[in-house]
């Protein structure tokens, strides 16, 4: 496991138009999305959050607009990933694409408390929270497919120098 | 084993050609649709992943709708690159608000959706196709990078939620009533992984453009896509517009649903949906009063001819509060001309009301009628959440046209009944 890291929380049906408000929709590099990164709901978190932070949230995570500028924006500003009861279809597929590590984890989310360290292990999906340790849902084939990739950027490279 | 129309849609564009609900299902679309602000970000993606020829550039459609207009220099150039893109790659279908519209009510004007099709789109709101039997998906930019480069994308196929709708809307019910009153039944994640499919017999009283303003927000509900059954008033709109893709579809009578909903059209009223979620959804009586500053009569749910209609019904001869500013956006280039034909551009100007060109502009908080701290709309857009429109203590309400425009007479959220107990479904 790595070293602990400081643990956000956020609440249920958190959407992307307070990840990464939509005047911002014309940006897309990621150092200019991840200077807005949830400024909807809290114009401090770009200064609060630490390189390797971890955001925890509800339900439905990612909900709303398609906006790929949202998980852009969250990975940018060093989030090393996120951790829903559940997440909305499209954000959930973003992040994946871009690499931007998402776990489902109910009992994480039910348990831990905004500020708490917390210790990862990212490819096993194995998170460390008070000494109590939670196992993140596995992915489908398909999607471990692309994690392992690196992004569906690199998978396509892959895909398109085969043919 | 039956099938729902998803399965069926989704099984007809497989490499496998099966697609079962819970299964991976790799799927190539009929269209594939970027927008000014999704597309730089594929085109970007495309770069890395070396690009060189697009699977089939006849199927991508890059519309410029979102800070169309430029707004700023920035957004100037995120147009110009989607313009370049298409330049350089072949792609023909390029369209740019004032000459055009916003994009998925511009894909059905284009014969671009239809019965049985497939469309994939960047844009949340890509499952509007559902109104005209096709099953749009929105997507990511990368995503869709993906496909522009290889002609397939992978899905999980989702189970179906049946919507069977009976009986006559009201008087001043619309298709936003309909959709805002199963978001409040089911809640925004009530569809989460699935999608809903409408049909029943109450589905011959809603036009073409209610029943788009009924699939534009089924992503409010957290689904996939949506599909409407097919029926004459389709088939009609198709063969002006000139799509012969694929042939309808329609639910096995033993399809497998993950869920069952009636809806009886008569039991609902006219609705507004309270910030800052799609879900709030109460009677408009319960709201009266509340004072608004900015009506907002547009978008891709909400800007179609009908609308139109509803909101000149109640704007004819009237003039709008000093209070607020009101600004109608006829969704397509098609829209604004029918609007001025009929006279109502002009009803809507003498009343003191803007029209714009279409543009996505401030329904998503871009810009062309952006909130201030501590101001209130009333919006016939799809999305209410916090700071939607302008600043984070900005506010939203969510309602139909004939809804939105009465506040703008009055400068609060009104029963339009009170206005004008006579008029409403029957007299447009």
């Amino acid at each position: 496991m790595d070293q602990t890291t400081t643990i956000h929380l956020f609440g249920d049906h958190i959407d992307t138009d307070v990840i990464l408000p939509g005047k911002y929709l014309n940006l897309f590099r990621p150092e200019e999305l991840g200077a807005h990164c949830m400024e909807g709901l809290d114009p401090t978190f770009t200064t609060r959050a630490q390189l390797g932070d971890v955001i925890v949230a509800g339900k439905n995570f990612g909900t709303g607009s398609s906006r790929e500028h949202a998980p852009i924006a969250i990975k940018a500003v060093g989030i090393r990933c996120i951790v829903a009861e559940s997440f909305a279809r499209i954000f959930y597929r973003n992040a994946i694409n871009i690499g931007l590590p998402v776990f489902e984890c109910p009992e994480l989310v039910a348990a831990v408390q905004n500020g708490q360290q917390v210790r990862v292990d990212l490819e096993k999906g194995l998170f460390e929270v008070n000494g109590v340790q939670y196992q993140a849902k596995t992915f489908s084939a398909y999607v471990q497919g692309i994690i392992d990739a690196g992004g569906l950027v690199p998978f396509v490279r892959a895909q398109l120098s085969k043919n | 084993m039956g099938f729902t129309m998803t399965e069926k849609i989704f099984a007809a564009h497989s490499k496998s050609g099966k697609a079962v609900s819970g299964e991976i299902s790799v799927l190539t679309p009929d269209v594939v649709l970027l927008n000014d602000t999704s597309g730089s970000i594929t085109v970007n993606q495309l770069k890395l992943m070396g690009v060189q020829n697009l699977f089939d550039p006849a199927k991508v459609v890059l519309v410029a709708d979102h800070f169309s207009p430029p707004k700023d220099v920035t957004s100037a150039e995120s147009i110009g690159l989607l313009r370049n893109f298409g330049n350089k790659f072949g792609i023909k279908n390029f369209y740019e608000s004032g000459r055009y519209g916003i994009e998925h009510a511009l894909l059905p004007e284009l014969g671009r959706v239809g019965p049985g099709g497939l469309i994939f789109g960047a844009d949340s709101h890509t499952c509007t196709a559902g109104a005209l039997n096709a099953a749009g998906v929105g997507f990511g930019s990368t995503d869709l990078a993906g496909v522009i480069a290889t002609g397939e994308l992978w899905v999980k196929v989702p189970a179906s939620i049946r919507i069977d709708l009976v009986g006559e809307p009201g008087q001043y019910v619309t298709g936003k009533d309909i959709i805002l009153s199963l978001i409040a039944k089911i809640g925004v994640d009530g569809a989460l992984n699935a999608a809903l499919e409408f049909g029943g017999p109450g589905l011959v009283n809603l036009n073409i453009d209610e029943r788009m303003a009924i699939a534009n927000m089924a992503v409010e509900a957290g689904a996939d896509t949506c599909v409407f059954e097919c029926d004459e008033q389709v088939l009609q709109y198709i063969s002006k517009t000139g799509w012969a893709n694929q042939a309808p579809v329609a639910p096995d009578h033993d399809a497998i649903y993950l869920n069952r909903h009636v809806i009886d059209l008569d039991n609902i009223g006219p609705l507004v949906a309270a910030p800052p979620s799609p879900a709030n959804g109460v009677s408009v009586a319960e709201l009266v009063g509340t004072t608004v500053n900015q009506v907002y009569i547009g978008n891709c749910a909400n800007g179609t001819i009908t609308d139109l209609r509803q909101a000149a019904q109640i704007l004819k001869g009237q003039t709008i509060s000093a209070e607020v500013r009101v600004i109608v956006v006829p969704a397509t280039s098609a829209i604004y001309q029918q609007a001025a034909r009929e006279g109502l551009l002009e009803i809507f100007s003498a009343s003191g009301a803007g029209v714009s060109l279409p543009t996505c502009g401030a329904c998503f908080g871009g810009h062309m009628g952006i909130l201030a701290a501590g101001e209130t709309a009333i919006s016939t857009t799809n999305r209410n959440f916090r700071g939607r429109m302008g600043h984070a203590e900005s506010k939203v309400y969510l309602a139909n046209a004939w809804v939105a425009a009465a506040a703008a007479i009055t400068g609060k959220i009104t029963d339009p009944a009170t206005i004008y107990p006579e008029l409403g479904r029957g007299f447009l």
